[in-house]
């Protein structure tokens, strides 16, 4: 057993490891609780109904969401709108389909099958009404950013006017968490700007919160089943870890050696 | 290699066997004599057969979803994470196997290191093994390149580059590998095939590593050579098989901390953002189970020298058997060995995480003393040391540690009768 100590030595050393080179380039980021960490983490349904209401009401005019379609906002461990909620919101956008018979393009009211619809037909159009930057997809966006959630989060509440000597170019704003502290996006959010449902008051703290927490869905749409896998998966290794441990010591026990 | 004849008990077991000896085989897997004094280290053969068959088998139903097309290959992977049912699972435990993969051969070359398995009469087994290291590598980094996100495509930029540092073919051979001037569809296309092959080369090359072991037999923690079978060994099954099944289990539950928990803190988030030529980031890194060799690459200010560095660090390896010149296998009888055994883990150590950071001021100061370390413990240390060092004194055998009156007998016996051939 002495070994196995030493083995989890070398684990923790290697995941130390691991995290110091993560750390090295962290800022220190707004915190809040969210509900989907740790083994047992869940999504709040209600903040990600809420969050994709900011998305679509502030995000989406400028950020796609290429990889999520409108069926996904019915799923389970996702917002789990009502079929009828999800119907009606795909139904509320135009997509382009066809050819049709006569070998035109033609537009038609979305369906729970399309894909997110785009804010811009390509990625140069993007550009070119936004100053140049593109603004990212943001379907995976939570996982392709170093700092994750608490880094969009922070983002979105990080405005501030330049410090002394900083001097910005036309459309670009200061923001103390983004890398380089200059962002072409400029503050979006503002007390009270989307109007909740629920009554929940829409401060920025707020929807900077539920918008993080529906990115995350997005990013990770099966983070639930992984959750609750996972925990069975490793409780039942556990129990199986000791049942053989007990074998291996009874069949050792017929020779005379230590292990 | 069996030491007694089998003949199996049944006359259809008999016609077989006579024909195709795979029962002999099975026979001589479960009788195997094992020196029973292998501690956990040594489970980690088994624990890597697991790893390479874990990778096989996820990696089949990965290519059955994934498109290998510049345009394609991104959103065909978001595609499994979404919609292929448990695609997510199959990629994450097909994404994180690979760093187990890595940590349990970095465990087994280390306890090579340890206990002398590397020498003779199991030099074969070894060259084989750091073929099949080599082989993991270039199939890591093929496999990293599939996603088609910002580190894949500029991890693959930087990689292929290093052949340009040949002289006069260079350039030539790299606008030969991508298949085009630049990493593109034809690299991608190119790097999903290779990628698909290597493993069952590894395979065959695993055959050939248990093959040779079996000769032998296996080292044990004493190094010393054992009579088979004897007081000493016990066969495979069930003793063994028991042990690594054990063994197997508790690695499993660390796999599946990953797999569940942290799918993705072993990658780099650069590579949820697409493949974009045009736009480099700010630190491209390989994955962490490259990085010693990354940052020697990077601490030599020559392109050429410093490939040439890399990869001697490799190949080095191969030449092990013979620089070690102690007669001596087991490192817990080589006082000072051990000692200089230990400097060497922290070493690489120390490289894979210089190799993380930025290559300049003090970390590249750092990465070139730990670099040059790296090759004067095996140019200079393990030759010298062989000839200089102390061992304290050996047993005859497992079963009896010391015997009464000298043990060091044996060790000098030993040690004199190497020198007389």
């Amino acid at each position: 057993m002495k070994n196995f100590f030493r083995i989890s030595l070398l684990l923790a050393i290697f995941l130390g490891f691991q995290f110091n080179s993560k750390a090295a380039e962290k800022v220190e980021y707004l915190k809040t609780d969210w509900s989907f960490k740790g083994p047992f983490g869940k999504f709040d349904r209600a903040a990600l109904q809420r969050g994709y209401q900011v998305y679509q009401e502030v995000c989406s005019s400028c950020h796609s969401m290429k990889y999520l379609s409108y069926r996904n906002l019915v799923e389970e461990g996702g917002p789990e709108f009502s079929v009828e909620q999800a119907k009606a919101i795909a139904a509320s956008f135009e997509v382009k389909d066809g050819p049709n018979a006569d070998g035109e393009m033609f537009m038609r009211p979305g369906k729970l099958s399309d894909k997110f619809v785009m804010p811009y037909e390509n990625e140069k159009a993007a550009q070119a009404a936004n100053g140049g930057a593109y603004p990212p997809d943001m379907t995976v966006l939570v996982k392709a950013r170093g700092g994750g959630v608490d880094y969009i989060y922070s983002l979105l509440q990080g405005y501030e006017d330049p410090p002394a000597g900083v001097i910005l170019d036309d459309g670009v704003y200061y923001n103390k968490f983004m890398y380089g502290n200059k962002i072409k996006m400029s503050n979006q959010l503002s007390d009270g700007l989307v109007e909740y449902s629920d009554g929940t008051s829409a401060s920025v703290e707020q929807m900077s919160k539920d918008v993080t927490t529906f990115l995350m869905w997005t990013a990770e749409p099966h983070l639930e089943t992984r959750h609750k896998m996972g925990f069975k998966a490793i409780v039942y290794l556990i129990i199986l870890t000791v049942l053989v441990y007990f074998s291996m010591k009874r069949i050792w026990s017929r020779i005379e050696t230590k292990i | 290699m069996s030491e007694h004849e089998y003949t199996p008990k049944s006359n259809v077991g008999k016609w077989f066997n006579d024909r195709l000896p795979l029962l002999t085989l099975a026979n001589h897997l479960t009788d195997y004599p094992t020196p029973k004094n292998l501690n956990y280290w040594w489970t980690f053969g088994g624990i890597l057969t697991f790893c390479l068959i874990t990778q096989i088998v996820t990696g089949l139903v990965l290519a059955m979803h994934y498109i290998a097309h510049a345009d394609m290959a991104f959103q065909s992977v978001e595609h499994i994470m979404r919609d292929v049912n448990y695609g997510w699972l199959i990629r994450y435990i097909h994404a994180n196997g690979a760093s187990m993969f890595f940590l349990a051969v970095y465990i087994h070359i280390f306890r090579s290191l340890f206990y002398g398995s590397y020498k003779s009469p199991r030099e074969v087994i070894w060259i084989i093994g750091i073929i099949i290291y080599l082989l993991m590598m270039a199939a890591a980094f093929l496999g990293y390149v599939l996603p088609w996100g910002q580190m894949s495509f500029w991890g693959a930029t930087v990689i292929t580059n290093l052949f340009s540092a040949i002289p006069l073919v260079g350039e030539g051979i790299v606008t030969w590998l991508w298949g085009g001037y630049s990493v593109d569809n034809p690299t991608l296309t190119r790097f999903f095939t290779l990628h698909y092959l290597i493993p069952f080369l590894i395979l065959g090359l695993v055959v050939l590593h248990i093959w040779a072991l079996h000769v032998p037999g296996n080292n044990n923690p004493i190094g010393i050579d054992i009579k088979k079978p004897s007081k000493d060994t016990v066969p495979f099954h069930p003793y063994i098989v028991i042990k690594d099944g054990f063994a197997l289990l508790m690695f499993m539950i660390v796999f599946a901390f990953f797999v569940f928990y942290t799918p993705n803190i072993l990658g780099h988030a650069d590579n949820y953002i697409e493949a974009n030529p045009l736009v480099t980031p700010a630190h491209i890194v390989p994955e962490w189970y490259l990085l010693p060799f990354y940052a020697i690459l990077r601490s030599v200010p020559d392109k050429l020298l410093g490939v040439i560095a890399m990869l001697s660090a490799i190949l080095i390896l191969a030449a092990l058997p013979w620089l070690d010149t102690s007669k001596i296998r087991s490192a817990v009888f080589r006082p000072l060995y051990k000692q200089f055994y230990w400097i060497l883990v922290a070493d690489v150590l120390i490289l894979g995480y210089v190799g993380a950071m930025p290559a300049e001021g003090l970390y590249l100061l750092i990465a070139r003393i730990a670099t040059a370390y790296y090759f004067l413990h095996f140019l200079v240390v393990l030759p010298v040391l062989g000839f200089k060092e102390r061992t304290t004194p050996v047993p005859l055998s497992i079963t009896e540690p010391i015997l009464g009156g000298s043990p060091n007998l044996a060790a000098v016996k030993k040690k004199d009768s190497f020198k007389d051939q």
